[in-house]
């Protein structure tokens, strides 16, 4: 997959209506920017080898004790959606989903060649996956909210804040 | 009804209106500009809609397939699915799962499937139920219920959620602001989660390719309701499923748009369960395989299949539950679904859900608070026609469950009703009568329908609130006025001009000066003797009676039609019956084209005027300030633009109204149980409308209610635009003059 300029404009675009912040980097600079905005304790999964490591301040296999006392939680996405600004967050075996969901800040990493212009070629992608061997994907935009306490209000039960690291190649 | 049920019900709208009134319209409002604020941006918008009903009807169309193919991908992935025939099935093969997994603690996302079958109550001798969904946790809490299908709790206001938590809590610093409640509730509800053995989640989509679910929340709360549970029990209706994983984008698109106005909630979770995710335990502070996770999708009929075969309740199945009918619709803006709603389901589609899940005598106790307006019609993103539901529900709970002998008695009234009719609905609907009545003996008629000894009596007998102004019945009508009188000869173009029931009898004016300015742009004009459109019936419920109008009109006007003539029509809600309604009461052809052959005045004169015709030969606006409030039908045909077209061609300054509907809705502001909500309505209205820089302006209005609702609740007077366009003397162009 490859990505054309505009799709990635809109893409930024997008996560800066949606109040998510974002790095542009090169797979080397991937544990630096993660660390530039996860504050301590961080927790995190291994990312896969292409889009980089881990810096050393988060921590991976967390006990659930570890989840709820996380500040910041790091994972890769699978895919970016353009329009939407959302990231495409999968489920796995050592706990993508629980480390995007317990901590307050949730740092996403991503390829640029895997943000995709709209909703239908993200659907394709992910209809041919779920068909070929099931799994899960939340497609995640802006931090968790809630209007029901009167006011807007971001962080119900999820992060209250998300920040974007695009691997460019 | 009788006169004690209508003053009850009255007042226990009333007490909604005084209690939750203004939180419900704040809440709801803001919601209904979001929507129209997130679909504007969005380009495909219509054919996203399109896209979207397209994909339900072939899903309910082959439901019994998909349904098989969504059981033989659940159960290859390793889950387990549970066809329950009805609510009672449903909740034991819950309690079922819940004991076989020892389960001490259910946490929930929000599912109103799982309200429908009241999954709480059957199992809360067994075990802990928490609901997670911050709104949902908060009526639990105060033992309320829902108001609003997708914002459970908007009736509720910060400070009324405040003082609950500090009642149920005793916390030593109380929560105030929405940050420090929502922390509050996130605290106490992750102490919930982090212990429960079941999660229960509803399902927004299924997929029968794959067995994919979709979950459309913002919350956060569905995603820890089954990451942090070992057993997650999905409930879901059987018409939740669709083709496949790529049918899912327009209901992406579209869901919440069309409900909060958000461009997409924060989390569209698509899971393929049993998910992936390791196992949390945090007692033991240990993560175990996702091996040892374990799904049941229970999917509920009670009462679908049967809607499936009901031609005019099938519809209902195509719903997404996005609550746009709810926020159009200028009564529930007032009444939240406490008032408008049913068991469950609450807004215009309720009436549909209820009647098929619940019954008609549940239908019923709302179902009047859909005035037709149509404003739900183009925000529905599955295109469905509430209105046409409500008045078909409406139809069946007038003819009651005795219909079969009701129609032994049928030749005795004077419409094609049952004997049982509410003696108010047979009035309303049988209003054409009425206004004979009026005319033929006006202006007695008026002096005695307004002493106080009448007003009592209409008020007690058919519910007719004494603190509305009655209609002032003209001694001639429009078509005495017209009979006889000569038109433009050689003229442009030729038309019939339609004389609703109200331009006949009571607007006399606006037919007049319709005459007038279509005359002075060479068109010939005659007023042809046809019955009444069947509008009055039809909100009534009145099928049968309208049905038979509709076939008389169109058998009058369709010569008229092949004879070349076009059908121009004054009141907003006839021309928007020709171009919708009738295409459920005529056969297709004759209903094309008589839709075809018809236009709303002012569209006519836009097209005259477009079409080469003088602006000269019509008043001129001379930069005179206008206030103009478009019909609700009108706009949802979108030819008020026409209107606003026009008068400003011809040099007027207008300020249009910014609301979905006048309130007055034909009979529906008369109405003793609804005058009050009729009020709150149209006090929106007025607002607008005695604003600083509009108060002085002069007042238009193209509906008859909506004439009657403005003068009711401005002290100005209002008056058709049409009145002010046509030249004041008659054209020479007439001949005979």
């Amino acid at each position: 997959m490859t990505t054309d300029h505009t799709t990635l404009d809109r893409f930024t675009e997008r996560l800066d209506d949606f109040d998510v912040s974002h790095t542009l980097t090169t797979p080397d600079g991937v544990p630096d920017a993660i660390e530039a905005v996860s504050d301590s304790p961080a927790v995190g999964v291994e990312l896969p080898d292409s889009l980089g490591r881990l810096p050393d301040v988060v921590r991976t296999d967390p006990s659930p004790s570890d989840l709820r006392a996380a500040v910041t939680g790091v994972t890769h996405a699978t895919l970016g959606i353009a329009d939407y600004g959302s990231l495409v967050l999968p489920s796995t075996p050592d706990g993508a989903e629980p480390v995007s969901l317990y901590p307050d800040r949730h740092v996403a990493v991503l390829a640029e060649d895997d943000v995709v212009p709209g909703m239908s070629e993200a659907l394709a992608h992910l209809g041919d996956r779920f068909r070929a061997d099931g799994g899960d994907a939340i497609v995640a935009t802006g931090p968790s909210a809630t209007a029901d306490m009167g006011a807007l209000v971001k962080g119900a039960h999820g992060p209250k804040a998300v920040h974007a690291v695009v691997v460019q190649s | 009804m009788t006169a004690s049920d209508r003053r009850s019900k009255a007042d226990h709208i009333r007490h909604i209106l005084e209690t939750e009134g203004d939180a419900v319209a704040a809440n709801t409002q803001g919601f209904n500009a979001g929507r129209y604020e997130s679909v504007a941006d969005l380009e495909a918008y219509e054919d996203l809609k399109s896209e979207a009903r397209a994909i339900k009807e072939d899903a309910i169309e082959r439901l019994p397939d998909l349904l098989s193919d969504l059981r033989t991908a659940v159960e290859a992935n390793g889950g387990t699915v549970y066809l329950a025939d009805d609510a009672a099935d449903a909740n034991q093969y819950i309690r079922d799962v819940v004991e076989d997994a020892d389960g001490d603690r259910v946490v929930k996302s929000k599912s109103m499937t799982s309200e429908e079958i009241e999954l709480n109550e059957a199992l809360a001798d067994d075990c802990d139920v928490v609901e997670t969904d911050l709104g949902e946790w908060v009526l639990q809490l105060a033992d309320e219920a829902p108001s609003h299908i997708v914002a459970p709790a908007i009736h509720k206001s910060r400070e009324g959620i405040a003082e609950l938590f500090t009642e149920r809590f005793d916390p030593e610093d109380p929560p105030e602001t929405a940050e420090e409640l929502t922390m509050f509730a996130r605290e106490k509800l992750g102490e919930q989660l982090a212990d429960a053995d079941v999660g229960v989640t509803g399902a927004n989509f299924l997929t029968a390719d794959s067995g994919t679910m979709a979950l459309v929340t913002s919350e956060g709360n569905a995603r820890k309701t089954v990451a942090a549970t070992d057993t997650h029990v999905a409930v879901a209706g059987v018409e939740k499923v669709i083709p496949s994983v790529e049918d899912l984008r327009p209901f992406i698109e579209l869901i919440g748009r069309s409900g909060t106005g958000q461009d997409i909630t924060s989390y569209v979770s698509l899971l393929t369960p049993p998910v992936d995710s390791p196992t949390l335990d945090f007692q033991r502070d240990e993560t175990g395989s996702a091996e040892d996770r374990e799904f049941h999708l229970v999917l509920v009929d009670n009462g679908r299949l049967a809607m499936r075969e009901d031609d005019d309740l099938r519809e209902t199945l195509y719903c997404i539950r996005c609550s746009a009918c709810s926020n159009s619709c200028a009564n529930f803006q007032q009444v939240g679904g406490h008032a408008f709603g049913g068991e469950t389901y609450s807004g215009g589609i309720a009436t549909g859900w209820e009647a098929g899940i619940e019954g008609l005598d549940t239908a019923a106790e709302f179902n009047d608070l859909c005035t037709g307006c149509s404003r739900c019609v183009n925000a529905c993103p599955v295109e469905i026609d509430i209105p046409w539901i409500n008045t078909v529900v409406r139809d069946r709970i007038n003819r009651g469950a005795d219909a079969e002998l009701d129609w032994l008695v049928d030749g005795l009234v004077p419409d094609e009703e049952p004997s049982g009719l509410d003696p108010q609905k047979r009035l309303f609907g049988n209003f054409a009568t009425l206004a004979r009545l009026g005319s033929a003996t006006a202006p007695v008629s008026n002096w005695l329908a307004d002493t106080g000894v009448s007003r009592r009596l209409m008020e007690r007998f058919v519910g007719i609130d004494r603190r509305r102004d009655l209609p002032t019945f003209a001694a001639e009508t429009f078509r005495e006025w017209a009979d006889g009188r000569s038109t433009v000869a050689n003229p442009e173009r030729e038309v019939v001009l339609f004389p609703d029931l109200y331009t006949n009898h009571v607007q006399v004016e606006r037919g007049k000066a319709a005459v007038r300015a279509l005359e002075a742009l060479d068109v010939a004009v005659h007023v042809p003797d046809v019955p009444a459109s069947g509008r009055a019936p039809l909100s009534q419920g009145m099928i049968a009676t309208a049905r038979d109008h509709a076939e008389t009109v169109a058998d009058e006007l369709l010569d008229h039609v092949e004879a070349g003539r076009d059908v121009v029509v004054i009141e907003p809600s006839d021309h928007a019956l020709f171009q919708r309604e009738y295409e459920q009461l005529l056969d297709a052809d004759r209903y094309r084209a008589l839709a075809d052959g018809s236009y709303e005045l002012f569209e006519y004169v836009y097209g005259l005027l477009a079409n080469g015709a003088s602006a000269d030969a019509l008043a001129s606006g001379d930069g005179r300030r206008l206030a103009y409030h478009s019909h609700c039908q009108q706009r949802t045909l979108g030819v008020e633009r026409y209107t606003e077209a026009v008068l400003d061609d011809l040099g007027f300054d207008v300020v249009t109204s910014d609301v979905e509907c006048c309130g007055m809705a034909g009979s529906f502001g008369y109405k003793q149980e609804y005058y009050d909500v009729s009020v709150a309505v149209g006090d929106e209205l007025a607002a607008q409308f005695t604003a600083d820089g509009v108060d002085d302006r002069t007042v238009v209005a193209s509906g008859t209610s909506c004439l009657d609702q403005l003068d009711d609740l401005l002290e100005r007077p209002s008056k058709h635009p049409i009145e002010l366009v046509a030249p004041t003397a008659r054209t020479e162009r007439v001949s005979g003059d």
